[in-house]
């Protein structure tokens, strides 16, 4: 066995189709890097080394039978929000901790099919509910860049994981920047596809009409190889959207030539750290210089994406995580001594305190009384949104803007401050609501700590998002970069 | 002081789709607990809901048949509360924007036909069944009821008396039957109710505090149900007291209702659309494509029996009641269309009366529609008397054959054979002189044992008509 392998999904599946090293191979490199490193980390909540391994050994044989396909025996990491048939699917939550699903997720369907190899279930902020992966019920996740620092969330895990190497590729899913941010803080590329792209059947449901699955890599290219995998319509998933298989690689290499570029005015607020503009800055001049053209545009609701996004999302989530209730799976309380107390210290015990807090703040969103004031009002912003959205994209192709406003922050920075954390969602809700694609990716080093950029495109012009960013790292090396943990 | 009681009625139809309203489980009932409960019913993380697109069809039918607008985009919502039967913790139904609204029917009442407006019917999931017996102080789920597809149909409060709101149930159960939407078996809680009862001073325009009556799930139930719960309201206004608005739950052992929760304890249901579902999109095309398909409705077939066939309004309703029953005597009419009247006493006697005595549905009748119409010919021709017929009857009910095959095999052709019959008669006359006296000295019930005594020797085939005749030619001779 080498030991030196080269990084990103589409290196190692060139040299898996080479022969140069068999999945297997492969798989017991990232099997030990995590055994070694993951101790500082946290990345993973479960590690499936014995089915990690039987899955490379198929792969092995697959590709011997020559029926391998372009993903055939890459190993990846799995966000704990798909369920797994057979592997215990926690969604970092004490109320799943022995919940073992009897179905597979369609992703981990789709995945298995193109031969990918699961190396484990990535840690998360419990239930997807937080930016800075502290709310897990297997304690916090360290950035690799600083391990003093947060990795981001909710998927936490899988940035880490694929930032110090413990996955050439990771799932994650997004659902007001839970892909795009902890990509920005752990300096990789992550995709939160189109609403409707990618099946949430079997991706434990945080909010319903916002979540949705994507790729977290090294760079553009690894992101599009593997959405080609994910995406595709299911029938299971109503919200599923209908439509040809793409391959999404297909942009990659079009020239920037005639692209316009957005540069909406209200993401270059008062709140952006002074480093992160000036990365954002150097980026369009990059695309610029590629025969982009620059324009300056606006959304002028933008400033209402968070108290939408914080009525809209708490509510579905107060409705989806009622079916935790200690009757049929999950946490159930010792002793109950009636149905009520079975229901209150069943979820009492089995959820963690930001999970209630979203819980309750739906619950009242919800009220008769209220809905009309929050719920429905959130709803009408979200079309006003679109509708500037709609409005953007009749002027530009692309819109380009900072991931956060910060780079990561401390361990704890925000323990007593929820509000704080929430606002730094404040780029990112916006393309949730919208239900648009949108891309991270890192743009350089603040402090010596990663910082993203963001770029957001029309609904299902995810190619073309893809092929943008490509072209900026084709001529950039910051998605290159590693931290000195790795 | 008189007083005036105002019903409005919701009633449950179970949608007889074979797999649920969003999932792929069988709804088929009487299974062994949960093993008709798939993850999605279950309410498995991860798992969604994809509409049954039946359920959707169904609730269109219904809704043409009951003159109702057609929502061409109508929205799933979820109805929050937790109950151990309710495995999501919440029950997807229709809110603001239900599939069929504003819509009517007409029901029969002592004064005649009355017409019932309909708010809205809205389509939705059943909940699973707490069993509360044989769990030793526990509680056991049973979900393979959980998703079931219900279509909720909501009616204005228009009616004014128990009579009324159980006629206006039957019309609904007649009408929900003959679309073939729903089985309405009551037993098994296909078809079920409840009502919203109030009363007030005859004359005065605002509607009393209601009470809502919960879970009536026969005819007779309802009514008895409605009339003590009148009573109960009456009986506390004239005594002082004031209705408060409260569920209630009939009793039908004690025959009382009684008080299940009151406002205050009202479930704040957080009803949001659901964004796990679309809305559901109804085109004209599907409309008219629904509408092609409609059967003739209850009111409209017993019309034209009326009209048509010449029935009494009663036979036409008790035919029209049921579509099988309706359909079957359809088809022997067309066999035999002179005779309807006649055919439709041979279903009503001689048929109702076998199905009952072998208790069987007319669907399963062992004698064809087309079998029973050919044998009323026989009997209306003259083949047959009606005393033959009977018994032509009984032989085809055990022997599925058909009526010709046994008039020929049992040689029970009716004699009109004047000199055959003629040779008898004599005969009979010699035999019973006496008796012949008798009816000369005027004592005409006497002409009957005679022909008895003609028919006996004949073995019943003779034609009675011809027999009476030929007896008194004789004796006059």
């Amino acid at each position: 066995m080498g030991d030196t392998f080269p990084r990103g999904v589409a290196a190692l599946a060139a040299g898996l189709a080479r022969g140069e090293f068999s999945s297997v191979e492969l798989t017991r490199h990232y099997l030990a890097r995590i055994a070694a490193l993951d101790g500082r980390l946290n990345s993973y909540i479960t590690v499936c080394a014995e089915q990690a391994l039987t899955e490379a050994a198929a792969a092995d044989a697959a590709r011997a039978a020559g029926r391998a396909g372009p993903l055939t025996g890459v190993p990846y990491a799995n966000k704990d929000i798909f369920c797994t048939r057979g592997v215990r699917t926690s969604c970092a939550s004490k109320m799943l901790d022995s919940f073992i699903a009897p179905y597979d997720a369609t992703v981990c369907e789709r995945l298995r099919a193109a031969g990918m190899v699961m190396l484990g279930k990535t840690n998360m902020d419990e239930f997807a509910m937080g930016s800075s992966n502290e709310t897990s019920f297997y304690g916090p996740v360290a950035n690799p860049w600083d391990l003093d620092r947060v990795p981001g969330g909710s998927s936490g895990g899988s940035a880490a994981a694929v930032a110090a190497d413990l996955a050439p590729i990771a799932t994650g899913t997004d659902t007001g920047g839970s892909i795009r941010q902890p990509a920005a803080f752990c300096g990789i590329s992550g995709l939160k596809p189109t609403y409707g792209r990618v099946s949430r059947y079997g991706m434990i449901a945080f909010a319903s009409s916002l979540d949705q699955g994507g790729p977290m890599g090294l760079s553009a290219e690894d992101l599009a190889l593997m959405l080609n995998a994910m995406a595709g319509f299911d029938p299971r998933d109503s919200t599923s959207v209908e439509r040809p298989d793409e391959d999404f690689t297909r942009a990659l290499d079009l020239p920037l030539a005639g692209l316009k570029v957005g540069l909406p005015r209200e993401y270059f607020d008062a709140g952006l750290d002074a480093g992160i503009r000036t990365a954002v800055e150097q980026a369009a001049k990059v695309l610029e210089a590629q025969g982009a053209t620059l324009r300056e545009v606006s959304l002028p609701h933008l400033d209402l994406a968070i108290p939408a996004y914080y009525v809209i999302a708490p509510a579905e989530c107060s409705s989806n995580l009622s079916r935790f209730d200690g009757v049929r799976f999950g946490h159930r309380c010792e002793n109950p001594k009636d149905l009520f107390d079975l229901y209150c210290r069943s979820r009492g015990e089995g959820f963690g305190a930001e999970v209630k807090r979203r819980i309750l703040i739906g619950t009242y969103a919800l009220s008769s009384g209220y809905y009309d004031a929050y719920y429905r009002k959130a709803q009408q912003v979200r079309r006003l949104l679109r509708d500037e959205f709609n409005a953007a994209f009749a002027e530009v192709d692309m819109l380009l803007g900072p991931t956060t406003p910060t780079v990561a922050w401390r361990a704890g920075a925000h323990a007593s401050d929820p509000v704080t954390m929430y606002l730094g969602d404040i780029y990112t809700t916006a393309a949730n609501l919208a239900g648009l694609p949108a891309l991270s990716m890192p743009g350089g080093l603040v402090d010596g700590l990663p910082v993203g950029v963001q770029l957001t495109a029309r609904h299902f012009d995810e190619a073309r998002l893809l092929g943008l960013a490509h072209r900026y790292q084709q001529e950039t090396d910051w998605h290159t970069r590693q931290p000195a943990l790795a | 002081m008189q007083w005036e009681t105002v019903i409005g009625l919701e009633i449950h139809a179970q949608l007889a789709t074979r797999s649920k309203i969003f999932s792929g489980a069988s709804t088929a009932y009487g299974a062994e607990p949960n093993t008709q409960a798939c993850a999605v019913d279950l309410g498995l993380p991860g798992v969604l809901p994809v509409v049954n697109r039946e359920a959707i069809t169904m609730a269109v039918r219904f809704g043409l048949a009951i003159d109702a607008q057609i929502a061409p985009l109508s929205v799933f919502a979820r109805k929050n509360y937790f109950y151990p039967d309710l495995p999501k913790g919440y029950q997807i139904s229709q809110y603001e924007d239900p599939i069929v609204a504003r819509g009517r029917i007409d029901i029969d009442t002592e004064q005649g036909a009355k017409t019932i407006n309909i708010t809205r019917a809205h389509l939705e999931e059943d909940a699973g069944k707490s069993l509360h017996e044989d769990f030793h102080g526990a509680t056991g789920i049973d979900l393979n009821r959980a998703g079931t597809p219900l279509l909720e149909i909501v009616s204005e409060p228009e009616m004014r008396s128990a009579q009324e709101a159980a006629s206006y149930m039957r019309e609904i159960h007649r009408l929900v039957r003959y679309l073939g939407i729903c089985d309405g078996n009551m037993q098994e809680g296909s078809f079920r109710c409840d009502a919203n009862v109030s009363v007030r001073p005859v004359g005065q325009a605002e509607f009393g505090t209601r009470a809502e009556i919960k879970n009536l799930n026969s005819f007779r139930f309802i009514e008895r149900a409605i009339e003590y719960e009148v009573e109960r309201q009456i009986d506390l206004i004239e005594s002082g007291g004031k209705v408060v608005q409260e569920t209630r739950l009939y009793d039908p052992d004690k025959d009382e209702t009684r008080s299940l929760r009151s406002k205050e304890d009202a479930h704040d249901y957080r009803y949001f659309p659901d964004p796990d579902l679309l809305p559901v999109a109804v085109t004209q095309a599907d409309i008219d494509a629904v509408r092609a398909s409609l059967p003739e409705l209850p009111r409209q077939k017993i019309a034209r029996f009326v009209t048509e066939l010449g029935l009494g309004r009663e036979e036409a309703t008790t035919l029209a009641n049921d579509a099988e029953v309706a359909a079957y005597f359809e088809r022997a009419v067309a066999v035999h269309p002179a005779s309807a009247r006649q055919v439709a006493n041979w279903v009503m006697g001689e048929l109702f009366a076998a199905l009952n005595r072998d208790n069987l549905a007319i669907s399963a009748s062992p004698i064809k529609a087309e079998d029973l119409g050919r044998l009323v010919e026989r009997v209306t021709d003259g083949t047959l008397s009606g005393k033959l017929g009977k018994q032509v009857f009984q032989s085809m009910w055990t022997s599925g054959r058909d009526a010709d095959a046994i008039i020929e095999a049992e040689g029970l052709r009716q004699v009109s054979d004047t000199t055959l019959i003629e040779v008898a008669v004599r005969e009979v006359l010699a035999a019973n002189a006496d008796q012949v006296e008798q009816f000369r000295a005027g004592k005409d019930k006497v002409l009957g044992f005679l022909v008895g005594q003609v028919m006996k020797k004949t073995g019943g085939k003779a034609n009675p008509a011809l027999v009476n005749e030929l007896i008194r030619t004789e004796i006059a001779r």
